[in-house]
């Protein structure tokens, strides 16, 4: 860890003030501080916005929710609201992590941690994202934990939230708070970029962002949500692949199916094409085949993570089966009041 | 820079580096040396402690971040001859070998015994809305961020699922 | 003074005769008040006054030469003391048992993540902040071979058989001919290295975190050079080992050196990445496994080659056909290994060197070779037991494997397991398998004291959570007739008696020999003072009888009495083979769609002789069990292809096996034997026994559950999926 001044910011035009290039906002310091010490980040300036009042609550926006940017993450998946109208996103939360970290991490830290990319967390080895132009030692080296959508040919990381993915498919927006303090609020694939040829540029926040909360619309009355997450151990692993799901189905068709899918793209990833194939259809295992399949039509695997194609099929299945009914629903897998 | 620090009861004003992680505050600067550090990066929850009642990872937080905060490390719990009935549950139920990852295991459950109580779900919760039922695997989830090399995990359940309920 | 002693032949079972009745029981750790209040110390558990901070610096090319360290990065930081390399740096740990210096390589580099510096400074920011900046310039001579199927250099045994294996292999019935892979694997132990080392007069203290100080002691002192009187190594609590403390490594070398330099205590501990890169790793290994058997299940062939790795100069080869070689008879047998030479982290010594990863493929290739049978598993190992040792001729001591597999299968409840049942979409099945592994006794010295207030045991004998505190007191109090309260054990300080050490799970057995025997000295003196026979002498609550005589301790013990004794391996352990054994059966349900396997429950029955104390011994063998159900789930080590380096060299990306990993109902017991060859309690080792084995009933119990057959550990998802998709399903 390099030296760095660190100030304490009692408001949000405070800590906007005394943002720039070289300094970085902490809050709840579960993916800084790790990269701090290893030297991935090296900010002269650490703005802590951890006390700044009015961004811890949960609050009604419309018939959706506002989340403050510092809501921790245990208590925005133990929120009783979140619970009932948007479960996908605790079920998102709960697998992420462990809980002492979900009690520390925030919900805006959340959206902005870094990818664990064993490349870019190690600065002997080359990384277009932690130096531009240095070229990208992922490519040729061990790729199990990267992504096989949205990469370029500068950057293969994936990004490793599972809350975001959860987001995604609730269609939620990132509040987004501006130097010169006005505010705005992004779908979640404008906020992130993708990598192109500038993998350290993750974000539209720019140096002087500050992430201020997360928009929930309205919750989806009688919809059944999911998170599945398949990992390398059963608990406290990042995602191999992950699928988030708000499906409803009326009538013996699918009304709607929003997927987000994550540990497999620098952004938690959709298709529209794929929600395209399904909404409107009667739930059936060929039709949840043929949308696996043109999911992975796109995919550009590293040698070391083609697995993840077959994976990400069958888990979306999987998924699709428990939430139009083709199968019972498993852990993970629950049903929202059928009233808005 | 300075910060103060309730630990245990007792006030402690500290002059350090800004980069002093709460872990090894508590560690090198305050002298309590039962919280550990097993990997400095959130992986492992050796250096578990809780903050104003709440379980996080000491090495992955600052000092300065905490100015006026309660903290209660394993030394705070009990003392050899007045172990907390935690504390005693793990020397009975073998919830240990080599010890290291003891007093993170022990300040974990403490904390998660208390998320369990005020009904927080967690991945393996079959519902999402029920009242928590901390059977094994429930235990099992909520204590995954506490590795265990030794692998003393069933003991630590055990040890845990002894004192659930009890005051 | 020393009384030594030799196992030749049996004893007479004295621990049957005493009446404390502590042995054997559960005793609660002695250690376990200090350990759950946080006020265990170990080695970085400490601070004293003027102790400075070194960070080590590692190697980022394979193999070449330092030729430059750049401090000017460094001119700006705050804090910093000093920059130390030189002749003297260790460029690993010692091997187990070494008793000299690891290799001091100068300004070579023979693998990435090498420690070639130590950073001092006044704090542990600083360090560390320099230590990361510190420019280090390189001659790189490239071309290092860092993949060992590709390797160059490839040394082959030649191979241990017996019989005729062409006449053997032509007539079976059935045949296996398999090759399975292990990859690499880390002890991971939750203590990362660490030493704190300050000088005094030419004399060096070093408070580390090490398994086996006598061999400590000569290695630390070899590598910087003093003779090993002048070394005092204490490590009375140490935050597991698993084989990665056995040997003096970096971080008490280069404390020591910067110590003795700056004239200051310094504490030097290892990062956990630091731990990963320059730790000792288990070799990956690839496996080739040919079974054949007659029509009624009987074996005619075993053979089993391996391929493993290690860095030039180092002599350890993972022993990965240790218990293949005794475990079961066949007319024909054949071991053969490989190491192949390459620049990666050097390897040795993790938990169960040999039997846990070559039970793990041997025991699958059986339950393979049962299916070609139509057999039941426990049916075929039990036919396969032999009379001898098939290789050595060898008798058996203590051997209760039928009893384990069949009291563990009747336990389990085998016969009526889940075959192939569905719950949703989880595919339930279940799987066994064979434990065995060589139980060993090494030379072991210990003193016991007794007073009329109690007895004090001294030995340098370290407890790494092993539970040597426990039943150290238990030996003690058991022969001296005195209740746990009344018995201190001080450990782990190169000042007392030299002990085994802890490793290769002949702890308890070697020093507990020579507490037994210390204590058997004691015995002795109490009988000629109370006027009887040591065969009469009876004690118990801390009272004396014997010749119709009774004493208390108290009155009879005036002074001090004082027994030391040392015990080494004799004629025993070339007549007898002595070894722990076992049987694991295992439920697992496997995702039909994901691939995620779930270990439902496990139970593991042991002979392991006399058992010392129930509790302890079955922490160990429980810990041992999810060892083996994480090397076949979860764990692996990821080389880079160029550099050879661990590309997951954190907790967050090499998965040991976590509290949800081993959630469902793991238990092992053990059948209660007398092992009479292994030593004078006639009790054998446990601590490596529990993963022999253990990682083979997983994968039987994946194929029993999904058909498929996982060759290539560990059975991580994808692996699963792609066995599912190859079956169609």
């Amino acid at each position: 860890m390099r030296p760095f001044d660190y100030t304490r910011a009692g408001t949000l035009d405070e800590a906007g003030a005394q943002l720039g290039k070289t300094a970085a906002v902490i809050a709840g310091g579960t993916n800084i501080l790790d990269l701090m010490k290893l030297q991935i980040m090296t900010p002269e300036r650490l703005v802590d916005i951890g006390r700044v009042p009015g961004l811890d609550g949960i609050e009604a926006d419309g018939d959706g929710l506002r989340v403050g940017a510092l809501v921790r993450n245990s208590d925005l998946a133990a929120d009783g609201r979140i619970r009932a109208g948007w479960p996908v996103l605790s079920r998102a939360l709960l697998s992420g992590a462990s809980g002492q970290i979900r009690n520390k991490a925030t919900t805006g830290g959340n959206l902005l941690q870094r990818t664990r990319c064993p490349y870019f967390y190690d600065p002997a080895m080359a990384c277009n994202k932690r130096e531009p132009g240095a070229g990208c030692a992922a490519k040729e080296g061990v790729g199990r934990m990267l992504a096989i959508f949205g990469t370029s040919e500068h950057c293969l990381a994936a990004h490793p939230s599972d809350m975001a993915v959860a987001l995604r498919a609730l269609d939620a927006k990132v509040a987004v708070r501006a130097a010169d303090g006005s505010e705005r609020t992004l779908p979640l694939d404008e906020f992130y970029r993708l990598p192109a040829d500038r993998p350290d540029i993750e974000t539209v926040l720019g140096p002087d962002g500050i992430v201020t909360g997360v928009v929930l619309p309205a919750p989806v009355a009688g919809s059944v949500q999911a998170y599945r997450k398949v990992r390398d151990r059963a608990s406290y692993a990042f995602a191999l692949v992950s699928v988030a799901a708000v499906v409803t189905v009326e009538d013996g068709r699918i009304a709607r199916a929003r997927l987000a899918f994550g540990g497999v793209a620098p952004r938690p990833w959709a298709n529209d094409a794929v929600t395209a194939m399904l909404e409107g259809e009667a739930p059936d295992d060929a039709l949840f085949r043929a949308a696996a399949d043109r999911l992975t039509a796109d995919a550009a695997p590293h040698p070391d993570n083609e697995f993840k194609l077959p994976m990400l099929r069958r888990t979306l299945v999987s998924v699709l089966r428990e939430t139009t009914g083709l199968a019972e629903p498993s852990i993970g897998t629950d049903r929202t009041d059928a009233a808005a | 820079m300075h910060t103060q620090l309730d630990v245990n009861g007792r006030a402690y004003a500290l002059d350090h580096d800004p980069r002093t992680t709460l872990l090894d505050a508590l560690r090198d600067h305050i002298g309590l040396y039962g919280t550990k550090k097993g990997c400095d990066h959130g992986q492992c929850g050796a250096c578990t402690v809780l903050v104003n009642g709440r379980r996080i990872n000491s090495c992955l937080t600052l000092a300065a971040m905490h100015d006026g905060d309660e903290i209660t490390t394993v030394e705070g719990l009990g003392e050899p001859g007045a172990l907390a009935p935690l504390q005693q549950a793990f020397v009975d139920c073998d919830g240990y070998q080599c010890g290291y990852c003891t007093p993170g295991q022990i300040m974990s459950a403490t904390g998660m015994l208390e998320e369990a109580k005020a009904g927080d779900p967690s991945h393996v919760s079959a519902s999402l809305s029920g009242d928590v039922a901390l059977d094994d695997s429930e235990i099992a989830e909520r204590m995954s961020g506490n590795l265990c090399r030794c692998s003393a995990y069933p003991f630590i359940r055990q040890a845990i699922h002894s004192v659930e309920g009890k005051e | 003074m020393t009384q030594t002693f030799k196992m030749d032949e049996p004893l007479p079972r004295l621990l049957d005769e005493t009446r404390q009745g502590l042995i054997g029981t559960p005793m609660n750790r002695p250690d376990g008040p200090l350990k759950v209040s946080g006020r265990a110390d170990y080695a970085a558990d400490r601070l004293p006054d003027g102790t400075a901070h070194g960070v080590l610096v590692r190697a980022t090319i394979t193999k070449g030469k330092v030729t430059r360290l750049d401090e000017s990065a460094l001119a700006g930081i705050e804090g910093v003391v000093a920059v130390l390399s030189g002749p003297n740096f260790v460029r690993n740990p010692a091997q187990g048992m070494a008793g000299e210096s690891p290799v001091q390589p100068g300004p070579r580099v023979d693998y990435h993540g090498q420690p070639i510096a130590l950073v001092v400074a006044e704090t542990f920011e600083a360090a560390r902040d320099a230590a990361q900046r510190l420019v280090v310039e390189y001659d790189d001579a490239g071309g290092a071979e860092v993949d060992p199927d590709s390797a160059s250099e490839v040394e082959t045994d030649d191979p241990d058989a017996t019989g005729d294996w062409d006449e053997a292999w032509g007539r079976a019935a059935a045949k296996v001919d398999v090759t399975y892979t292990t990859p690499g694997q880390v002890s991971a132990a939750m203590e990362p290295h660490a030493a704190l080392a300050h000088w005094d007069s030419g004399r060096l203290t070093l408070h580390g975190s090490q398994q086996m100080l006598r061999f400590n002691r000569k290695e630390l002192a070899d590598a910087v050079g003093v003779d090993p009187s002048e070394v005092r190594i204490l490590s009375p609590y140490v935050g597991g080992g698993f084989g990665s403390k056995l040997g003096i490594g970096a971080e008490a070398v280069s404390a020591a050196l910067a110590s003795r330099d700056l004239g200051r205590p310094v504490r030097v501990v290892m990062a956990r990445q630091t731990v990963f890169d320059a730790v000792l790793r288990r070799t990956q290994t690839s496996q080739h496994v040919r079974l054949a058997a007659d029509a009624d299940g009987r074996l005619l062939a075993l053979g089993h080659d391996d391929l493993v790795s290690n860095l030039p100069e180092e002599s350890f080869a993972e022993p990965t056909t240790n218990a293949s070689q005794f475990t079961y008879g066949a007319a024909a047998l054949r071991f053969q290994q490989s190491v192949a030479r390459i620049h990666r982290t050097p390897s040795g010594s993790v938990r169960a060197p040999g039997e846990a990863v070559g039970m793990v493929v041997l025991e699958a290739a059986v339950d393979e070779l049962a299916g070609e049978l139509g057999m039941d598993p426990v049916e075929l190992r039990l036919k396969n037991i032999p009379d001898t040792a098939p290789l050595t001729g060898q008798d058996y001591s203590g051997r209760r494997l039928a009893d384990c597999l069949r009291q563990g299968a009747e336990r389990f409840g085998w016969a009526q397991r889940p075959k192939a049942e569905r719950d949703g979409d989880w595919l339930i099945g279940c799987g066994m398998a064979a434990a065995a592994r060589k139980n060993m006794l090494t030379k072991a010295a210990a003193r016991v004291r007794l007073t009329g207030a109690g007895a004090v045991v001294e030995t340098d004998m370290t407890d790494i959570g092993t539970g040597s505190y426990a039943i150290l007191a238990q030996i003690a109090g058991e022969l001296l007739g005195l209740p746990e309260s009344k018995v201190e054990v001080r450990l782990a300080d190169t000042d007392l008696p030299g002990a085994s050490g802890s490793g290769g799970s002949f702890g308890a057995g070697s020093t507990g020999s020579a507490v037994f025997l210390a204590a058997r000295r004691i015995r002795e003196q109490l009988a000629a003072q109370l006027g009887c026979e040591p065969g009469e002498l009876t004690l118990q609550d801390g009272i004396a009888r014997g010749a119709n005589v009774e004493k208390s301790l108290a009155d009879l013990v005036q002074d001090e009495l004082v027994g030391e004794a040392e015990i080494a391996s004799g004629e025993a352990a070339k007549s007898h083979l002595s070894a722990g054994w076992g049987a694991h059966f295992c439920e697992v349900a496997v995702h039909a769609w994901t691939g995620e396997v779930r270990v439902r429950r496990m139970l593991g029955l042991f002979d392991i002789g006399r058992v010392l104390n129930r509790k302890t011994a079955t922490s160990q063998a429980v810990g041992g069990m999810i060892w083996g159900l994480g090397g076949a789930l979860t764990e692996e080590l990821h080389h880079d292809p160029r550099t050879g380096h661990i590309a997951n060299r954190d907790l967050a990306n090499y998965h040991v096996a976590a509290h949800a990993d081993a959630a469902g109902r793991i238990e092992a017991d053990f059948v209660d034997d007398r092992d009479d060859w292994a030593n004078p309690m006639q009790s054998k080792g446990v601590g490596e026994l529990g993963i022999s084995g253990s990682g083979g009933a997983v994968l039987n119990a994946i194929h029993a559950a999904a058909g498929v057959r996982i060759r290539h550990l560990p059975a991580t998802p994808d692996k699963v999926i792609a066995a599912l998709e190859a079956a169609g399903r």
